[in-house]
C-alpha cells in the first residue's frame, strides 16, 4: 500500500512540478498513439464499410482473420516489424527502426485490425434496407455512406476508443521497434517497464496513474461526444 | 428479372399513366418487391427494358434517375434524428437550398397533419406517425414517380385506415403517379385507379379495381382474390345478353355473351349469395335459386362462412348478426339466391 500511496504522490509531484522528461514522454506516447489510431481510421473505416456492405466469395473467411487480427499478440507484431526495418531486412534502408515512426507503423498495425472488425459490426447491425432506402431516396454512394456511418456513430466511436485503448496500453510492439531510448522513443508503457526493472515502483506508479489518466480524459471526450443527443434514447 | 438464384418476374408489357395509382396485388414470393427494386434501378433486369416518359432507364445515370423518382419501404427506417431532419434527407441529398427545404418541409408537415412533431427524435414516434414521416420524406421530393411497398403493413386498422384515407387524397391532389405494392386487397381496391394482379412473378390481370375483383381473368386470380365460387360448367344457351349455365345439372343464369356449348368457370364471390331459411322465398330480380344443405359453418371475425351442399359446394358469407336471426346451424336445410349479374364466367 505504502508503494502506491508514494505512486500517487510522486505522479502528482510529476505533474505539478512540470518535470520535462515526464511531459517529453507523455507527448511522445499521444503523438504516437494518437497517429496510429488516426490512421487505422482512415484505413479501417473505409474498408470495413466497403466489407460490411459488399457480398463476395471468402467473406466468411476474410472477416475471420479480420477477428484473429484483434486478437494478435503486440509483442509479435513488433517482431514482424523489427524484422522487416531491421538494418538487414527488406526495409533496412529507411532507417526507421528505433525510431517514433517504426512505433507509429507497429501500432498502426495493431489497431486496424480492430477499427475494421469493429465498423463490420456496427454496420451490419443497421438495418439492411436502410441503404436501399437511403438509395430509394436520391443519396449518391457516398452519402449512403455518410448516413450510415452517422447512423452508427455510436460503435463507431466504440471502435475508435477500442483501437486507442489497443494502442496506448500496449507496450511489446513499442519496446522492440522502439527500444525505449532516452528522449527519443521512450514511451509511458516502456518506461514503466524500465523503472520497474530498477526497482523504482513509486515513479512506475506514478507512470501508471499518468497513464490511466490520459488513457481515461481521451476516451472522456469520445465518450461525451458519444452519447451526445442520446438522451431521446432513454426509455419514457 | 432474377433474385437470387431463382428467376421470378416475368413481365411482357405495362403501360403506366402519368397521374394514375397503379396497385400491385399478389402473394408473397410474388415478385412484387422484386418489381419496385426494379423500378428504382436497385435491380437490373435480365432482359427486356423500363421505360419513363418515353426513355429508357438504362439511357439515364442511376443517381440521375433515382433523384426523379421516390422510394418508400415497408418500414419507415427513419434516421435516428429529429422528425425535420428526416424529411429534409432527400432534398439534402439533392442539394436544395435550405429556405426551400424549410417551406417544402412546413407544407408537408401540414398535409399529413404531422407538424407538432417537427423536432421530435424519430425513436419517440409512434408506427403510425414513423409512417407519415416516412411519406412525408418521399412525396417532399415531388417525385415524377412514387413507389410504395405496403406501407400499412404494420399499422393497426384505425391508424391505417386514416392514413390511407390521407394518401388517397394527397395523391389525387398531387397528381402524383405512383406504384403501389399490397397483398391486401381492399387497400388496393381503395388507393388504386387500376388493379395489377401478379402471381408468380407476372401480371395476371390490370384493370380497374371493380372489373378485377367481379370478373377475375382466371381461377388462379379467382382464388387469390377470394372469389371461392368457381364452378365448372357449359354455357347451354345464350340470347341478348342472357346466358342459362349448367353448372353440375343445375341450371344457373348469367349475363354476357359466351357463344352455346363453351365449357366456362361459373364464378360468384360468396358476399354476393344470400341465404334463406325457407324454400319458399318471396320473389325478387335475383334469377338464381339453389337449395342445400348446411355442411360448415367458419367464424371469421364479424362473418360467418358457410358451406353449403347444393349439389356442389357453395360458400357463402354473412354476417353474425344474420346468422342469429337465421338460426344458422350445420345440417340445416336452406335457401341460396344470387342475381345473374353477379356471376363471372372465364371461358375454358
Amino acid at each position: 500500500m505504502e508503494v502506491i500511496w508514494e505512486g500517487i504522490k510522486e505522479a502528482f509531484l510529476l505533474i505539478i512540478s512540470g518535470d520535462p522528461e515526464i511531459w517529453a514522454i507523455t507527448w511522445l506516447t499521444l503523438k504516437v498513439s494518437g497517429t496510429a489510431t488516426a490512421i487505422s481510421l482512415v484505413i479501417g473505416l473505409p474498408l470495413g464499410t466497403w466489407l460490411a456492405l459488399r457480398r463476395f466469395s471468402g467473406r466468411g473467411c476474410l472477416f475471420s482473420f479480420i477477428n484473429t487480427g484483434m486478437a494478435f499478440p503486440p509483442v509479435v507484431i513488433g517482431l514482424w516489424v523489427s524484422i522487416f526495418l531491421w538494418r538487414s531486412g527488406p526495409l533496412g534502408n529507411l532507417g526507421l527502426i528505433y525510431t517514433p515512426a517504426a512505433m507509429v507503423i507497429a501500432q498502426t498495425i495493431i489497431a486496424t485490425p480492430i477499427v475494421i472488425g469493429l465498423t463490420i459490426a456496427a454496420l451490419q447491425q443497421l438495418n439492411p434496407y436502410l441503404r436501399l432506402q437511403l438509395l430509394g431516396l436520391g443519396a449518391s454512394r457516398l452519402q449512403v455512406t455518410f448516413a450510415l456511418w452517422r447512423e452508427a456513430r455510436l460503435p463507431l466511436l466504440a471502435a475508435l476508443m477500442a483501437g486507442f485503448g489497443s494502442v496506448i496500453s500496449e507496450v511489446g510492439a513499442s519496446m522492440m521497434v522502439g527500444g525505449n531510448i532516452k528522449d527519443q522513443t521512450r514511451v509511458l508503457t516502456t518506461a514503466i517497464v524500465l523503472e520497474t526493472s530498477r526497482g523504482q515502483f513509486a515513479i512506475a506508479v506514478a507512470l501508471g496513474f499518468i497513464l490511466l489518466f490520459i488513457a481515461y480524459l481521451v476516451n472522456y471526450f469520445l465518450t461525451s461526444f458519444q452519447q451526445k443527443g442520446t438522451q431521446h434514447r432513454e426509455v419514457q | 428479372m432474377r433474385r437470387g438464384s431463382e428467376f421470378n418476374l416475368s413481365i411482357d408489357h405495362v403501360d403506366i399513366y402519368a397521374g394514375e395509382v397503379v396497385a400491385i396485388v399478389g402473394p408473397n414470393g410474388a415478385g412484387k418487391s422484386t418489381l419496385l427494386l426494379a423500378l428504382s434501378k436497385l435491380l437490373e433486369p435480365k432482359a427486356g427494358s423500363i421505360s419513363l416518359r418515353g426513355q429508357s432507364i438504362e439511357q439515364i445515370a442511376d443517381l440521375e434517375y433515382r433523384r426523379q423518382i421516390a422510394l418508400v419501404l415497408q418500414e419507415p427506417l427513419l434516421l435516428d434524428t429529429s422528425v425535420y431532419n428526416n424529411i429534409a434527407a432527400g432534398l439534402r441529398f439533392r442539394g436544395i437550398s435550405k429556405s426551400e427545404i424549410n417551406q417544402r418541409i412546413d407544407e408537408w408537415l401540414i398535409r399529413l397533419n404531422i407538424s407538432h412533431l417537427k423536432d421530435r427524435p424519430a425513436s419517440q414516434l409512434s408506427g403510425g406517425q414513423a409512417q407519415r414521416v416516412s411519406l412525408s420524406r418521399a412525396m417532399v421530393l415531388k417525385p415524377t414517380l412514387l413507389l410504395l411497398d405496403e406501407p400499412f403493413s404494420a399499422l393497426d386498422t384505425p391508424t391505417r385506415m386514416a392514413l390511407m384515407q390521407d394518401l388517397r387524397n394527397l395523391l389525387s391532389e398531387t397528381a402524383t403517379t405512383t406504384i403501389f405494392i399490397t397483398h391486401d386487397q381492399e387497400q388496393a381496391m381503395f388507393l388504386g385507379d387500376r388493379v395489377a394482379v401478379l402471381l408468380d412473378g407476372k401480371i395476371s390481370q390490370i384493370d380497374s379495381p371493380q372489373t378485377v375483383f367481379s370478373s377475375p381473368i382466371d381461377t388462379a386470380v379467382a382464388n387469390f382474390l377470394g372469389v371461392e365460387n368457381v364452378l365448372p360448367g357449359f354455357v347451354v344457351d345464350s340470347k341478348d345478353g342472357n346466358m342459362s349455365i349448367d353448372v353440375k345439372g343445375r341450371q344457373l343464369e348469367a349475363i354476357g355473351n359466351v357463344v352455346s356449348g363453351k365449357e366456362v368457370l361459373f364464378c360468384v364471390r360468396p358476399e354476393d349469395i344470400i341465404l334463406w331459411k325457407t324454400t319458399d322465398i318471396p320473389k325478387s330480380s335475383a334469377r338464381n335459386h339453389l337449395a342445400g344443405q348446411i355442411t360448415s359453418i367458419a367464424n371469421q371475425g364479424p362473418l360467418l362462412q358457410i358451406t353449403l351442399d347444393c349439389g356442389f359446394p357453395l360458400v357463402v358469407l354473412i354476417t353474425r348478426a344474420s346468422g342469429q336471426e337465421l338460426d344458422i346451424e350445420s345440417g340445416m336445410e336452406v335457401s341460396a339466391t344470387f342475381k345473374a349479374s353477379v356471376v363471372h364466367l372465364i371461358p375454358r
